[in-house]
């Protein structure tokens, strides 16, 4: 029981934490706000260090086998806690010019986190649909956290009826495969697949259920429809937040139960996750060259990042380069915690109230006046892009690598051309702060600055230290949970 | 007995007209019900299964579907009753300020 509960120790430590916090919370005075926020992210402190303590090598099944403590979650633990401590440094001054500094805000990010390090550790089904739940329901109320504002309401309605819909197709395709193999268990579920005694029929249509639904999460075209009016509607420190952890904890549900449950299925679901790729890659770069809003411009770059991270799911059935794939994709998730926090904290130090100063146009003369701000900004774009040497370059290198060498050289070939398209859209911005005259006006906000400069300098040096990540990344493969 | 196809042919049937309830109808509320017919349906395909295969586990995730069903409820109307206070509408076409 007590190596149950040590295993699960980080999501623990968080959940007990943001319980805690909405105590404490109530004894803490309006004008220190201050304290709860330190105190949210002391409890993302004390995560980390927890699962640097219990990080082990050799996969460890908890309660029954339902949860699974392994590198591949420890991985996704440290990720999560990092995009929650960057959640809280670009949210905590940007709250306060919006007049919508409520407490609860970090208690309900507290909430979201455990649910995507639950989601890390999901060995069963039905862990996989409590975490998604677990970790959007806190998301749909921190969209609407704006609540006096009409679009962060709308975002939040759309966000919520459209992520209740998508949960709907996760819980079907989980009964069908329930239905299929007699369990729900990830390891239970391959071992009925391969004896060939589940109905492929209802495999099939269950398992495409959970990728419609894990793929509205994701934000993959076809699915992508709420994505830019979420984005553009939800306060900019949410979206900073959703953009990236319910991103990789969509996809770390996506690669555990795809890669390890499904292999066997490879024949009928490969061609739907290339075209899902495909799709998403195209669509989410071209739709992105219109846009003239710079939150609505970063969300379709979200929707074509989900794209490039669904490259590593086709290489599903070729056991021996599964495990690249996912260690790439991993890689891919880190690069662009850092670049997307670090392009957000921009945004946010230029938004105004009102949601004024968000369109690109409102960058102009942001070289001459604030050229280490311009620098940043110059930064993460040429890492979305990816260009060297920005880490945003190595995570499409191990991820195309990891393509071709699974043999998909016309899913690469997509890949590298949206990637050329998205250099017109990204490189924009970047002209429209150094060659336009204008008067950007910047909030001070040290906290944000700081983020944005570390970010950087983060994104610039992992690049040369990539090789130690990117093997730190492989030993965080999967494990089949026994 | 009644078969196991009945019971999956009409949790299937269930959850098409759920999808299709989100899909075409332009009320909020409506629409959130059609998301929990979704879920219902997909309750009464856990419990069939569950029976068919003489294991529990199937019947105790329908609880777990409950229970993050009425936490969506709360959530989800306290989100329309605000939107209806602002708007005085809850059509969801109406909700459009953001294009592009």
């Amino acid at each position: 029981m007590w190596a149950d509960r040590l295993a699960v120790l980080p999501v623990i430590v968080i959940g007990a934490w943001a319980v805690l916090l909405t105590v404490a919370d109530l004894y803490i005075p309006e004008h220190r706000r201050r304290i709860t926020a330190i105190l949210a992210a002391l409890g993302l402190i004390v995560g980390l260090v927890v699962n640097l303590f219990i990080q082990r090598h050799n996969p460890q099944t908890a309660y029954f086998g339902l949860a699974i403590a392994d590198g591949f979650s420890s991985f996704l633990n440290v990720l999560f806690l990092l995009s929650g401590l960057l959640g809280i440094a670009v949210a905590h001054g940007y709250l306060q010019r919006q007049n919508i500094a409520r407490s609860e805000y970090y208690s309900l990010l507290l909430f979201s986190i455990s649910g995507m390090m639950l989601m890390g550790m999901a060995a069963d089904l039905i862990i996989v649909f409590i975490a998604l739940e677990l970790l959007s329901i806190p998301l749909y109320v921190m969209a609407g956290f704006h609540r006096d504002r009409l679009d962060s309401e709308e975002a939040a309605l759309k966000y919520f009826l459209l992520g209740a819909f998508a949960g709907g197709f996760v819980v079907y395709g989980i009964a069908l495969i329930y239905g299929a193999t007699g369990s729900t268990r990830i390891a239970a579920i391959l071992s009925a697949v391969q004896s060939g005694s589940a109905s492929p029929i209802l495999l099939t249509v269950g398992a495409a259920l959970i990728l419609v639904g894990l793929g509205f999460k994701v934000a993959a075209v076809p699915f992508h429809m709420w994505t830019p009016d979420v984005y553009q509607g939800a306060p900019s420190s949410v979206t900073a937040f959703m953009a990236v952890g319910a991103k990789a904890a969509g996809f770390a549900a996506l690669l555990r139960v795809f890669l390890l449950a499904f292999p066997t299925l490879s024949d009928k679901l490969v061609p739907l996750l290339w075209a899902l790729a495909a799709l998403t890659m195209i669509v989410g770069n071209i739709v992105a060259i219109v846009q003239s809003n710079i939150k609505r411009l970063l969300a379709y770059s979200s929707i074509a990042h989900a794209g490039y991270i669904l490259m590593a799911t086709v290489t599903l059935g070729q056991s021996r380069l599964m495990a690249d794939a996912a260690a790439a994709a991993l890689f891919y998730l880190l690069a662009y915690l850092l670049t997307n926090f670090g392009a957000w904290a921009v945004v946010i130090a230029l938004e105004r109230e009102e949601g004024k100063g968000l369109s690109i146009q409102d960058y102009a003369g942001l070289g001459k006046k604030y050229p280490a701000l311009a620098a940043a900004m110059s930064v993460f774009m040429l890492s979305l892009i990816g260009v060297p040497p920005t880490v945003g370059f190595l995570g499409k290198f191990y991820l195309f690598r990891a393509v071709l060498e699974g043999g998909f050289v016309g899913l690469a070939v997509i890949g590298v051309l949206t990637s050329l398209v998205s250099a017109y859209y990204y490189l924009r911005v970047v002209v429209v702060m150094y060659m336009q005259e204008g008067e950007p006006v910047v909030n001070r906000d040290a906290l944000l600055h700081w983020t944005a400069a570390l970010s950087a300098i983060a994104v610039l040096a992992l690049s040369l230290f990539a090789t130690p990540l990117f093997q730190w990344a492989t030993q965080a493969t999967l494990y089949a949970a026994q | 007995m009644v078969p196991i196809y009945y019971y999956i042919a009409l949790s299937a049937v269930l959850f098409a007209l759920g999808a299709l309830g989100v899909l075409i109808r332009r009320n909020a509320i409506i629409i959130f019900m059609a998301i929990e017919l979704m879920l219902n349906a997909a309750n009464l395909a856990l419990v069939a299964f569950a029976r068919l295969h003489g294991e529990l586990s199937g019947q105790v995730f329908v609880f777990f579907v409950m229970a993050v069903a009425a936490a969506e409820v709360a959530v989800g109307l306290a989100l329309i009753v605000k939107i209806f206070e602002t708007k005085q509408s809850i059509d969801i076409d109406q909700l459009n300020l953001m294009k592009g």
